[in-house]
């Protein structure tokens, strides 16, 4: 099989059924989508797919089309992307398992509504996070979108 | 400097002590001998570095690694300790790279078992502090490497400043011996050691080598808190670059040469093992490479190998089991029942009896009020499920595990694949969420056996999110029933609590020592209602340890997480009875002992910052719930509105640790905290059915989201004469505060949680 995944073509074999994430995490080394439940419900394995947000434990990877960017692939280099560096001056992240799907759903958000609006941020990030770090990722969306915090 | 005293009696104490937290088996004395020896150093200098202790090592090139031997579950703790280093050192926060470091005796945590001491943290005197220091001394006899009970900073605040210190003293003497100069005539600055008058300077890498020969005598005074230039003020994380670029720093990330994955299917009926198992169709599963049998200390069933975690899961699935019968009541309602039996019996243990309470009831100064409380077990649903990695080969064991106690997991892999524990290594590294979960051993026991069946391959074992949720050390179902005694206008004569609950610590003895057996009171059945900041003339607590087997453990903040909704929950009744406004009703309570000032300090802190004194809108409500927990004090005012689907709109809280390391992370996990308390009352609950948990994953155990998440503002006081930890304080008063305001808004009292059975919240 073949994805194009953060700007390169991958080749791998994978069972058919397998989820594009365990694709991503085992077979061709990515970390940064992570594991949380496998069923779509909490978003800590999101990664974009032509731009839009995508639970990647409930996608199976014969179905995917379009290119694929992990947390891996945002930042330019060194140069990291402006939500990574929102997420830096907020000091965002606790134990930060779910913070890869939180920039990558910001990213997706700030993509689609420039300037959200705090209602718009309560409906587009419903990624989980277990340890409460909601203020400071609302916060940090206002500050990458140049609304200050 | 590496200290090497060998360790005569460390087998025979750890047989004899037992640890987490609670009670000493036997509680024999031990000589001071055995308290003032220092633990080896497991630190060894490499090529072209020093090591002062084993806190500090530097490099010849200038790196400076500070050892952060706690578990960097998202509390910062790797920061704050590097900037305990860092402020004796001399040098900014940024020139520091930190590291767990290797499991070891050495890292000891003394603070948590301190805070096992059964007197309230306001108690002081000859008792309370020859408790606490006996309860300390333990923790460094036992060489116990944990990180729990909110107890990091607390325990590392001397020691980490002091190994600053020491490594500061002898690089000041290499540099005086270098240039034939006093001591006292240089200073340090950004890394270097300077001697003004001579024109010279040298910096510590270049110092370092002669500087590690240096035998330092007497560790010198400690920086005063005005001169402080990094603690106490806002630092910028150490681990804040990996975290938003996804580096592979968990458990689950772990990545070696030839890996198998694997899962495990254990029984879900706890303590049972399987009757029989039919495994055809799991090994059909396309990338399953073996089904094996395990039988540990904390679970019976099978392990998966196979060439991926898909492919495991998707055996493990496939692999049909009919299990054995569970040892304890196998549904709600006959757990339910062993609560009603255990607080309706004599009471197992009492902390708190003062004045007469029999006699207050028995002539009743005021209205006899009476309430029953009662919660649910809850899960911990760290984000990362539980998984582990192991190695066994001809040189031994290796793990990689995100622990909170490497040492319980070193001895207990090392029992279970039968080799001295000195032949286990353990490496931790990052955790996706601990709240206490991972101070457990089932995740690297588990890896073990599956290592011991992969021909000296290393194996990662994934739990699904279902067998995390499924086979969780819970926090206990418990149920209190209290009543008061109280008069018109005035605080209650008389308050009684009976509080009853399967009793945490000895379920993890039978896991963590599975050789000792637990003896004495458990603090932590009644922690949070026993040893509050309150002044009533007749007041008993009384804990009734239930006959459940279920696994129990730790839960952000254990026992204060059912007995601040207990007492402050009740306390809003007791105000109402007295036909007082909540606020002005604690301050009575505390009255007349001047050493509840913290207490009434956060009290009125957190007024003044909500206005409590002014009005509230229609529809709206606001509640107040305090506590001192994990020396901390802390008050917090919850606002609802309730106009439609209950949605909590604002928070705020005054917290007082006495000295606070680092504003903005103290900051942090009081929100944190309180967030993790809403999520059990917006519906979190563990359920029995069949003699298993009914709930499975995140679609039916659920916790806060962006939606329902209120607004908050904290405020930090620095009053309290003790330092207070960070990690847990948030929790407690979060709830009984949200029933209070619910209580406020609607005039529905709320007294079982969690609270969604009673009430609608928004997005649930
Ligand atoms: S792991 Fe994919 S949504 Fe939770
Ligand atoms: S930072 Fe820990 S789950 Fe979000």
């Amino acid at each position: 099989m073949q994805l194009r995944i953060n700007g390169e073509i991958r080749t791998f074999d994978a069972e058919p059924d397998t989820p594009l994430l365990w694709v991503l995490r085992d077979i061709l080394d990515i970390k940064g989508p992570k594991f949380g439940c496998g069923v779509a419900a909490c978003g800590a394995c999101t990664v974009l797919v032509d731009g839009q947000p995508v639970r990647s434990c409930s996608y199976p990877v014969d179905g995917v089309e379009g290119e694929i960017t992990t947390i891996e692939g945002i930042s330019n280099g060194d140069t990291l992307h402006r939500v990574q560096e929102a997420w830096i001056e907020h000091q965002v992240p606790q134990c930060g398992y779910c913070q890869s799907g939180q920039i990558l759903a910001a990213v997706a958000l700030l993509g689609a509504v420039p300037e959200p609006t705090d209602e718009d941020i309560d409906l587009a990030m419903t990624n989980l996070c277990r340890c409460g770090t909601y203020p400071r990722i609302k916060a940090a969306i206002k500050t990458a979108s140049g609304q200050g915090a | 400097m590496a200290r090497k005293k060998k360790s005569l009696f460390g087998k025979i104490v750890r047989r004899t002590f037992l640890t987490a937290g609670a009670v000493a088996v036997g509680g024999v004395a031990f000589g001071a001998y055995l308290v003032n020896r220092d633990h080896d150093n497991p630190l060894v200098a490499g090529e072209g570095e020093g090591v002062f202790n084993p806190f500090v090592k530097i490099a010849t090139d200038g790196t400076i690694t500070v050892i952060t031997p706690r578990a960097e579950m998202g509390q910062g703790i790797h920061t704050t300790l590097a900037a305990m280093v860092a402020e004796e050192l001399d040098v900014p926060l940024s020139s520091i790279t930190t590291e767990h470091g290797p499991t070891a005796a050495a890292y000891y945590n003394a603070g948590m078992m301190e805070e096992g001491a059964f007197p309230p943290a306001f108690h002081s005197g000859l008792g309370a502090d020859a408790q606490r220091s006996l309860m300390a001394s333990m923790g460094k006899v036992l060489g116990l490497q944990v990180t729990g009970g909110s107890s990091s900073v607390i325990d590392g605040f001397d020691k980490m400043r002091e190994a600053g210190a020491e490594a500061r003293a002898a690089l000041v003497t290499a540099a005086a011996n270098r240039w034939s100069v006093s001591p006292d005539v240089l200073q340090t600055e950004n890394g270097s050691v300077i001697y003004a008058a001579g024109e010279q300077s040298a910096t510590y890498g270049e110092l370092v080598l002669e500087a590690a020969e240096v035998e330092v005598e007497e560790i010198p005074a400690l920086k005063s808190r005005r001169d402080w230039a990094v603690l106490g003020k806002r630092q910028m994380r150490t681990d804040i670059a990996e975290k938003v670029t996804g580096a592979p720093i968990y458990g689950i990330d772990v990545q070696l040469p030839d890996m198998l994955y694997g899962t495990v299917k254990i029984s879900p009926r706890f303590g049972a093992a399987a009757v029989s198992f039919d495994d055809t169709a799991a090994r059909a599963v396309p990338g399953v490479l073996d089904i094996v049998e395990i039988e540990t200390t904390t679970g019976k069933g099978f392990g998966i190998i196979a060439t991926n975690t898909w492919a495991a899961f998707k055996g493990a699935e496939a692999l049909q089991v009919e299990w054995g019968d569970a040892p304890y009541p196998a549904d709600d309602a006959g757990i339910t029942n062993r609560l009603v039996a255990a607080i309706e019996a004599e009471g197992t243990q009492s902390l708190m009896d003062r004045g007469d309470v029999d006699a207050a009831f028995a002539d009743p100064q005021g209205t006899i009020i009476e309430a029953e409380y009662s919660v649910p077990y809850l899960a911990h649903a760290t984000m990362e499920p539980m998984n582990a990695t192991a190695q066994l080969t001809e040189e031994g064991l290796t793990i990689w595990a995100g622990t909170q106690a490497p040492g319980i997991v070193q001895s207990r892999c090392a029992a279970l694949a039968g080799l001295d524990k000195d032949n286990v290594t353990v490496n931790t590294v990052f955790l996706g969420g601990g709240f206490g979960r991972r101070g457990e051993v089932d995740f690297p026991l588990y890896a073990t056996a599956l290592a011991m069946q992969t021909d000296g391959k290393p194996i990662k074992v994934t739990w699904t999110r279902e067998e995390d949720t499924t086979h969780d050390t819970y926090r206990p179902a418990a149920m209190a029933r209290m009543r008061a005694v109280v008069p018109e206008g005035a605080r209650a004569d008389a308050v009684e609590m009976k509080v009853a609950a399967p009793s945490i610590i000895p379920s993890v003895i039978a896991r963590t020592y599975p050789n000792l057996s637990a003896a004495g009171p458990d603090k932590t059945l009644t922690d949070g209602a026993y040893n509050q900041p309150v002044n009533y003339d007749n007041f008993r607590v009384s804990g009734h340890a239930a006959d459940l087997s279920i696994p129990v453990g730790f839960w952000r903040s254990v026992g204060h997480s059912y007995n601040c909704f207990f007492h402050e929950g009740f306390m809003d009744e007791q105000a109402e009875a007295a036909g007082m406004d909540p606020l002005a009703y604690r301050l009575a309570v505390m009255e007349g002992d001047d050493r509840l000032d913290p207490a009434r300090g956060v009290l009125n802190k957190v007024a003044e910052m909500s206005g409590w004194r002014g009005s509230v809108p229609q529809g709206k409500g606001r509640g107040l719930a305090q506590s001192l927990c994990f020396g901390t004090w802390i008050a917090m005012v919850v606002q609802v509105d309730a106009t439609d689907d209950i949605r909590i709109e604002k928070v705020w809280a005054a917290a007082d640790p006495g000295t606070v390391m680092d504003p903005r992370l103290f900051r942090d996990q009081v929100i944190g905290g309180a967030i993790y308390g809403f999520s059990a009352a917006l519906g979190e609950e563990i359920n029995f059915e069949d003699g298993q948990v009914v709930q499975q994953n995140f679609w039916d155990y659920s916790f806060m989201n962006m939606e329902q998440c209120p607004e908050f503002e904290i405020e930090l006081l620095q009053t309290s004469p003790h330092i207070g930890g960070a990690g847990e304080v948030g929790t407690p008063p979060a709830v009984p505060a949200l029933a209070n305001a619910i209580y406020a808004a609607t005039g529905q009292r709320l007294r079982q949680m969690p609270l969604s059975r009673d009430v609608r919240f928004l997005g649930v």
